[in-house]
């Protein structure tokens, strides 16, 4: 089967240059070994640089809405991070005295979401705290298998449920400036985001869980929905098996579930994420890109690749495949004309051009598509 | 040294790493309470089984095996896998009467044929399915499946002599909705394969591929016909044929569930069994074929990926194919288990959380309006024509009606 262009994984990157592939009138594959990175999203795109308002537009069309404003993003665990651009659910403050009262609300038996981390730290910056749970009848069956006390089951009843909550939440409220909620709400629909705050008497913040990512999540099915309603074909819980690297181009593609039958493009996208998505992978002795063998930058040394303090910078985030200026991979120092390598693959190789996490996915799927586009490679 | 190789379980259930995305994406757990969730009843559940079979959970049996938890999943892990492996190794309950009579596809076509007249009659009046409801707890909402008059199997095999005049022969794997309830469909896959210049065989005997027999805890009975099928694939494969399939459920249990569930060895012939479709649009694209289009066909088609299609990941083939055809206006669908699966939908203890399942998809359908819905699987046409009102057509009917006669 013939495409313009086959992208190699569904997350973030490969899903952001799909649908701009798609809307400049492509056909467009992407293949996506189940779920991704955006899994565990915290609604924060980090360092989107110049692109925060091509961002903004992108989602917005894909009708993911987003707050454009700088200033510092409250984290689960109590420490804050700076945001220029983030998810609707996220909001955003111009210090870290957030308020004078905080109440911050929990579902009883909810261990995703740590109220008392986050106490501890706003206190030091001045805000008072109170911590309260609250727990529905509605929520009483996740309890016989506690594991699935978990913010996407959670979720899935607040949007039906969220008007008890916030009754709930008014009989507790005294005279909190500020109310903050675990990001349990509209898992398929926002629009409770915005209804939640207008039915509290105080300011709300909600503040993200451990994963699964509820914004995250939402986000990834709309985006996918867009390119999708764009004509595009996405291959969902296919893994890419081989790649047909001769001469330093790629002419074609096989997948587990295909077969026999080989995706062809004139392009093809290196999509496929960091070590979690394992677009790269590890031994004992060597890092390696495990689709076509392309080149990666790292010393030889084991003992090199990491530091003891757990809590450092770690410089295997920095490894990556090794890519000329216009983000072709090297195989063997030579480029690879028609392939293009975007997003976390990268590690930390391009943090100058195109910054990390979230605005690297993004910005190098835009710089790739502007190629494609452009007709110059 | 690969230490997986020699660590790694039947279904890898120790790669699971808690991420919750199976859960996320199941379509029971929002629905049914007492199901426990794919996490907890695949790879949680299973390292306490291996330690004591105490506890299993006949909760299981509310799993679908719509398998959309093995394509979320990062790991690879086969959730599903493990959940219906774990039914058939532990719970030794006997099936119901009800059970057995909705299992037993091809018997049941078998037995109601010859008075195919009379039953669609009385399935179709209200006191009948007050009575089934009543007696047997199977919905009063649903409209039985109609069964046809005359099988299939009879109809192609009246056709033998000419079929074998093709140089080209594929052998086609009906299933025993195309023989007793859509005998319709299978000879719109004759036009259309004979418009290809491809004659249509029967296999030696065919039996039920037997997916309802798994779902409703018949392993043994499933097992049988799974030995049956691949050793009757076998001969057609020897003989240089592949073998067709118009749905996507049979396929699926013939390529994945016979090693993986039933243990029956089907190497020699797995990558002979193909869909339809995708036979099709391979053909088309290498150009040995070509399909003339009658002038003027219009249509605006909205296509429904079944999730046993989403997990053979061949929902592309079925979806090009509808797309080469001129004046088709075609929407894909949102990625939403219609709620059916199979026998499922069908008890009175389901039919709630089925129409719930399959929800946000009717509301789609309704929205986007189409001239009708295509959709591979004969299940999911149940439910949606049912639930929807519009007509669902399958993409090999699509094409044969859109060719030149």
């Amino acid at each position: 089967m013939k495409f313009d262009t086959v992208i190699i994984g569904g997350g973030l990157a490969g899903l952001t240059a799909g649908i701009c592939l798609q809307e400049a009138g492509q056909k467009v594959a992407i293949v996506s070994a189940g779920q991704n990175a955006m899994y565990f999203f915290s609604g924060n795109f980090e360092s989107v640089g110049p692109a925060r308002e091509r961002i903004a537009a992108l989602f917005a069309a894909a009708g993911v809405r987003t707050n454009a404003a700088d200033g510092l993003q409250l984290m689960p665990m109590g420490s804050f991070r700076p945001a220029s651009l983030t998810l609707e659910d996220v909001t955003v403050y111009p210090e870290e005295h957030i308020a004078e009262k905080a109440l911050i609300v929990n579902f009883t038996g909810f261990h995703d979401f740590y109220g008392t981390f986050i106490a501890e730290a706003l206190e030091k910056a001045g805000t008072a705290c109170r911590i309260r749970f609250v727990r529905l009848a509605e929520m009483e069956h996740l309890r016989t298998s506690p594991s699935e006390m978990r913010s996407v089951n959670i979720a899935r009843l607040m949007d039906e449920h969220w008007e008890k909550v916030v009754a709930d939440i008014r009989v507790l409220h005294k005279d909190e400036d500020l109310i903050i909620l675990p990001q349990v709400f509209g898992l398929k629909d926002a629009s409770v985001l915005d209804k939640i705050r207008t039915a509290l008497p105080a300011r709300v913040s909600f503040v993200g869980t451990m994963p699964p990512s509820v914004p995250g999540i939402r986000t990834q099915m709309l985006l996918r929905h867009r390119f999708e309603l764009l004509g595009g074909m996405f291959l969902m819980g296919d893994t890419v098996t081989s790649g047909a690297l001769h001469e330093g181009v790629v002419s074609s593609i096989t997948t587990r579930n295909l077969d026999t039958a080989r995706l062809f493009a004139d392009h093809f996208i290196l999509a496929s994420g960091g070590y979690f998505s394992k677009g790269l992978a590890t031994s004992p002795t060597k890092v390696y890109e495990p689709l076509f063998g392309l080149d990666i930058d790292y010393p030889e040394n084991r003992s090199d690749w990491y530091r003891e303090d757990f809590f450092q910078d770690q410089p295997y985030m920095d490894f990556g495949v090794k890519t000329d200026d216009r983000l072709h991979p090297l195989k063997d120092g030579e480029p690879v004309k028609n392939l293009f390598a975007i997003g976390s693959v990268l590690g930390n190789t391009r943090k100058e051009e195109y910054g990390t996490a979230a605005g690297l996915a993004i910005r190098s799927a835009f710089a790739a598509v502007d190629i494609i586009k452009g007709g110059n490679l | 040294m690969n230490l997986q190789e020699y660590t790694a379980s039947a279904h890898n259930f120790e790669e699971c790493m808690k991420c919750t995305v199976c859960t996320a994406y199941c379509p029971v757990v929002p629905v049914n309470p007492r199901y426990p969730g794919p996490k907890q009843a695949g790879p949680d559940g299973e390292r306490l089984r291996l330690k004591d079979p105490y506890f299993f959970n006949q909760a299981l049996k509310y799993c679908l095996n719509c398998k959309r938890c093995e394509v979320v999943c990062p790991s690879g892990v086969k959730v599903a896998d493990i959940i219906q492996a774990a039914r058939i190794k532990y719970d030794h309950s006997q099936p119901k009467l009800r059970d057995r009579m909705l299992a037993s596809t091809d018997f049941m076509g078998r037995l109601a044929r010859p008075f195919a007249p009379i039953v669609n009659g009385m399935t179709g009046l209200g006191a009948t399915k007050v009575l089934l409801d009543a007696t047997f707890a199977i919905d009063k909402h649903r409209s039985f499946p109609k069964y046809s008059g005359r099988s299939f199997e009879g109809w192609l095999g009246r056709r033998s002599r000419e079929q074998a005049k093709f140089e080209k022969q594929v052998a086609y794997f009906h299933g025993c909705y195309v023989n007793y309830n859509n005998p319709q469909l299978g000879k719109d896959f004759v036009k259309v394969m004979n418009a290809l210049g491809i004659g249509v065989q029967l296999l030696e005997k065919e039996k039920c591929c037997g997916v309802a027999l798994i779902a409703n805890g018949m392993s043994g009975k499933a097992r049988k016909n799974a030995e049956h099928n691949v050793a009757a694939i076998k001969k057609a494969v020897d003989a240089g044929l592949n073998v067709l399939l118009t749905s996507s459920t049979c396929t699926l249990t013939m390529r994945e569930e016979y090693p993986e569930l039933l243990k029956v060895d089907n190497s020699g012939v797995r990558d002979s069994i193909l869909l339809a479709t995708r036979y099709i649009y391979q053909l088309l694209e290498s150009g040995k074929a070509t399909l003339k289009f009658k002038e003027g066909y219009r249509a605006r088609i909205a296509y429904h990926t079944p999730c046993h299609l989403e997990k053979l990941g061949w929902g592309l083939f079925s979806c090009e194919l509808l797309k080469l055809i001129p004046g088709v206006e075609f929407t894909m669908l949102d990625s939403n288990c219609c709620g059916i699966s199979g026998t499922y939908g069908f008890k009175k203890e389901n039919y709630e959380a089925s129409q719930a399942i399959g929800k946000p998809l009717f509301d789609q359908i309704k929205s986007v309006n189409p001239d009708f819905v295509a959709c591979d699987c004969e299940t999911c046409k149940w439910q949606l024509e049912m639930s929807t009102g519009y007509t669902v057509k399958h993409p090999i009917s699509i094409l044969a009606e859109a060719i030149e006669d």
